[in-house]
């Protein structure tokens, strides 16, 4: 153990449960968010815990602890209070990686408000909520690394992803400016564009989607979960500590984007 | 302890600057060098510390530390 806590959003599977493991690894304890919500159907519910509780015994497995805290970020008193939360049972929160993430592509002429509104409040209101709950605890201790993860799309845009796309360059605005406002309460912020990462989100590519993919990725490979877990781990390390209001791509060198 | 004496420990601990430095008249800005991170951090604690709520806009005019500590104090005698 190191000694340090981080908080995970939308860590029950994906790039968000490989961030846990690679914390847990390294010491950390780790705050595992998972989708709970009074509004989804309790099938659901139940599903994504069962998700997050297998991410805590891996957790507990690389020799680390830490807890579960099922709640929809996208909502302001959810977050607040799941940050509350962690604060009070770890004592301290000294990594916040804001990773939660939803998508469905879909074109601009037929995205509809509904759809616009959950992806913005997911992937971007999510940050600013548990940001704004998080830097509270980390002011005062005078110490803090926020890490948002954005895409690629969110620097260079994409078709069928208008709503993506404009949640993730959110993300970069959100992550400079908190960077410049706390950088002098020793509160680091950084963001991490994937490109394309193995992922539920990548699962459903046809194979002729794939090799047109690698065909413009330098490195020859889909990035995996682990490779920006990494990147989110180097962040958080005491080595990175001047390093802030960075955008850091882990694309293996995407062409397209 | 008085809300001035809360008060001053609070700016002591922001702004690491000598408590006798601080007075009633002394202005945040000005005085105090503190700026506008400063005094919202300042009013957060003040908020634990006595459990009250400042609202924005009553933040706002706060700019001296006899303001806070009359502000507070008559939320405290309310």
């Amino acid at each position: 153990m190191n000694g340090k806590t981080v908080l995970v959003t939308g860590s029950s599977r994906g790039i968000g449960r490989a961030i846990a493991l690679q914390f847990a690894r390294e010491g950390y304890r780790v705050a595992v968010n998972y989708y709970d919500s009074p509004d989804a159907l309790p099938e659901t519910n139940q599903a994504n815990l069962q998700q997050a509780e297998d991410v805590l015994q891996e957790i507990e497995a690389a020799g680390s602890n830490g807890m579960l805290v099922g709640a929809d970020v996208s909502k302001p008193v959810a977050a607040q209070s799941m940050v509350d939360k962690v604060a009070k049972e770890f004592g301290q929160i000294d990594v916040l990686v804001n990773n939660v993430g939803i998508n469905k592509d879909q074109l601009l002429l037929r995205i509809s408000d509904a759809e616009w509104e959950d992806i913005i409040s997911t992937n971007l209101s999510s940050a600013f909520y548990c940001s704004r709950a998080a830097v509270k605890y980390m002011m005062k201790k005078r110490y803090g690394r926020i890490i948002n993860i954005s895409s690629v799309v969110g620097i260079g845009g994409n078709a069928g992803q208008v709503h993506y796309a404009a949640s993730k360059s959110g993300l970069l605005g959100l992550t400079f400016s908190i960077a410049k406002e706390y950088g002098a309460r020793g509160i680091t912020a950084n963001v991490i564009a994937p490109g394309f990462i193995q992922s539920d989100m990548t699962a459903g590519f046809t194979e002729e989607q794939k090799a047109k993919m690698l065909s413009g990725i330098a490195v020859g490979r889909l990035g995996t979960p682990e490779d920006v877990a990494n990147a989110a781990a180097f962040l958080a390390s005491p080595g990175a500590s001047y390093i802030s209001g960075q955008l850091i791509r882990v694309d293996g060198c995407l062409s397209s984007l | 302890m008085s809300v001035f004496e809360e008060l001053r420990k609070i700016i002591v601990e922001i702004k690491d600057i000598p408590e006798e430095d601080i007075q009633l008249e002394s202005k945040f800005a000005e005085d105090l060098e503190a700026d506008s991170l400063d005094i919202v951090e300042m009013l957060m604690l003040l908020e634990e510390q006595f459990d009250i709520q400042i609202p924005e806009e009553e933040a706002a005019k706060l700019k001296t530390v006899q303001q806070v500590v009359d502000y507070v104090e008559a939320r405290l005698n309310a």
